[in-house]
């Protein structure tokens, strides 16, 4: 049996790890959302009311947040689509304004109070749905959406003259990673038995897109990367912390630390830690060996 | 009656993205910077430079400290902004570097001043005109008046003066305009200056009016600019003065007709719908960086 404190950080590893994948997925199709709070927000109100207030079971609720998030994701990609660089990232980050906005204004959700659930997810589902979500996307990365949105994020005119169609891959990739934002609420708001608007706002979003653009969105291992090195370092830096006085400013400085750390990366390594070209390289000699052999 | 400074940090945040097309997330920092800078120097005390300055050499102090911050994120995020590898996220890279000095100089700020508001008086702090049931504070009337006379001398110079003419060509075209003969990375800092005074001399006169400083001050009015900006136009100067004065009136009136929780919908659902209808903003004719996406 694991204590309640490693069991903490697994939990918010898990959380972390779905909610990344959910900024990949548009911004491997060259998407930047700087809005996922919305999409989790969504989500984590929508799996919340139904296990609260309608007595769901938790599996059940889970799905319906996801698919609501997808579905709003789905609804709002169709005007997000038409702006575009600096433009979307603002337009998304306006989006997830509103749905707070929304949010905050419906009584029976609990509105500027926050929204309490009794079901409690626990890592027996967190660390199964991570998992799941992260071979589902590393599955829809090898299938030809995943081959297309490829594509669209090195060029977007070159892919788009080789037959991709733009707008459907732009569209689904937006909707799969909103599904993914709804399902990383729900698991959120039923791991800490609470939602609030506050709490998951634009800081949440700007940590998410930090933890993908960091890890690099060039391939699908990027933001487990990211998420997973960014959630247990500053966790690290806070139990030596605690060990010595003399390292007494790592707690401190933690955050200090990651942000040099991110002005440092988008320096000397802009395309993030994991780049496709460092994957091929480490899962490297099998390849052209087997290849070898087949031609001979 | 937020629009003074909210104009100031609209203004701010309109010039580096309308001449470097960069977003620029450290203007909250900025903002921040100064105006705890400022106060942690008027005081004296226990305080981390606890020095009990006149507040206007504090407030002095505080501007070269936000200029000086500024010129530093300059070297580290506009300078690598050249494509290397070209592909769909990479004109966000500035973005991301400007949201980690933002995480940087807020954890900077909490680590040497603790993040508790701190209380900050100026002596006008308390002066108010009342015009009937309308109440005007002094220092919101002071930074819209120096909003408005700082933004006509900075359309001047982009109008008549050599300088304007560089700048209007680096936000045309940088690569062309170094082939013309303009001095790009030199003028590029004046950019980051000018984005560096306007956000100090706005954390200070809202650090005035309100009476308290906090790490995190900046990043509430950060978003409200942000939207002031867009409802401009994005790069159009006047258009975010007019888009910081109707974003505290839109916010005002929201609050006043329907209660303070509702006031997040009617300012970025605006601004959503105006992104998606008429990205060039209500006054802006030409969308800025169009050809460099």
């Amino acid at each position: 049996m694991i204590s309640g404190y490693w069991s903490g950080v697994l939990g918010m590893l898990a959380i972390n790890i779905v909610v990344a994948y959910s900024v990949f997925v548009p911004a491997a199709a060259g998407l930047l959302n700087l809005g996922s709070a919305g999409f989790v927000l969504l989500g984590a109100y929508m799996a919340g009311a139904m296990t609260s207030l309608f007595g769901l079971p938790l599996a059940a609720a889970l799905l319906l947040g996801s698919l609501t998030a997808g579905a709003v994701a789905f609804l709002i990609s169709f005007p997000i689509l038409r702006t575009r660089g600096i433009y979307m990232v603002l337009a998304t980050f306006a989006f997830a304004e509103v749905v707070a906005g929304v949010l905050l204004n419906i009584p029976a959700l609990g509105g500027a109070a926050g929204l309490s659930v009794m079901a409690y997810a626990g890592l027996p589902v967190l660390i199964p749905s991570a998992v799941a979500v992260v071979v589902a996307v590393a599955w829809l990365m090898r299938t030809r959406f995943g081959l297309s949105v490829r594509a669209l994020h090195d060029d977007e005119s070159v892919a788009g003259l080789f037959g991709v169609h733009l707008r459907l891959t732009q569209v689904m990739a937006f909707t799969v990673g909103g599904a993914i934002g709804g399902l990383g609420g729900g698991l959120l708001v039923h791991q800490f038995n609470f939602i609030d608007v506050q709490s998951t706002g634009a800081l949440f979003s700007i940590y998410v897109l930090l933890y993908v653009l960091m890890g690099g969105t060039q391939t699908v291992w990027g933001p487990l990367f990211g998420a997973t090195f960014f959630t247990l370092v500053p966790e690290a830096f806070r139990k030596l912390a605690e060990i010595s006085p003399a390292l007494k400013f790592l707690e401190a400085g933690r955050y200090m630390i990651f942000g040099i750390a991110v002005v440092l990366l988008m320096m000397l390594r802009p395309q993030g830690v994991i780049t496709r070209t460092l994957v091929e390289r480490l899962s490297g000699p099998a390849k052209p060996a087997s290849s070898g052999r087949g031609s001979a | 009656m937020l629009g003074g400074v909210l104009a100031f940090v609209a203004v701010a945040f309109t010039l580096t993205i309308g001449m470097l097309n960069f977003l620029n997330f450290t203007i909250p920092a900025l903002f921040m910077l100064a105006g705890m800078v400022t106060w942690a120097l008027s005081v004296s005390g226990p305080h981390f430079l606890g020095f009990g300055w006149h507040w206007a050499w504090a407030a002095v102090a505080g501007i070269v400290v936000a200029v000086l911050a500024s010129l530093l994120i300059e070297r580290f995020t506009y300078r690598y902004m050249k494509p290397r590898f070209g592909d769909a996220t990479e004109h966000a890279l500035p973005l991301v570097s400007s949201l980690g000095f933002l995480i940087v100089f807020e954890h900077l700020a909490m680590a040497l001043w603790g993040g508790d508001p701190q209380r900050f008086e100026l002596p006008y702090k308390s002066t108010n005109w009342y015009v009937g049931e309308l109440i005007f504070g002094v220092p919101h009337l002071i930074s819209l008046g120096l909003a408005v006379s700082l933004v006509a001398v900075l359309s001047g110079i982009l109008k008549r003066t050599r300088l304007g003419r560089a700048l209007r060509a680096i936000a045309e075209n940088p690569n062309t305009s170094t082939l013309m003969g303009v001095e790009v990375q030199q003028i590029v800092p004046l950019v980051f200056v000018i984005a560096g005074l306007l956000s100090a001399l706005a954390g200070i006169l809202y650090a005035a009016s309100y009476g308290t400083v906090t790490p995190f001050m900046g990043d509430s009015i950060a978003t409200d600019a942000i939207a002031a900006m867009v409802l401009g136009g994005l790069g159009n100067i006047w258009g975010a003065i007019a888009g910081g004065l109707l974003v505290g009136l839109v916010k005002v009136l929201a609050i006043s007709a329907f209660g303070a929780e509702i006031e997040k919908i009617p300012v970025w659902g605006l601004l959503l719908l105006i992104l998606v209808v008429r990205p060039a903003g209500l006054f802006g004719h030409t969308p800025i960086g169009k050809e460099k996406f």
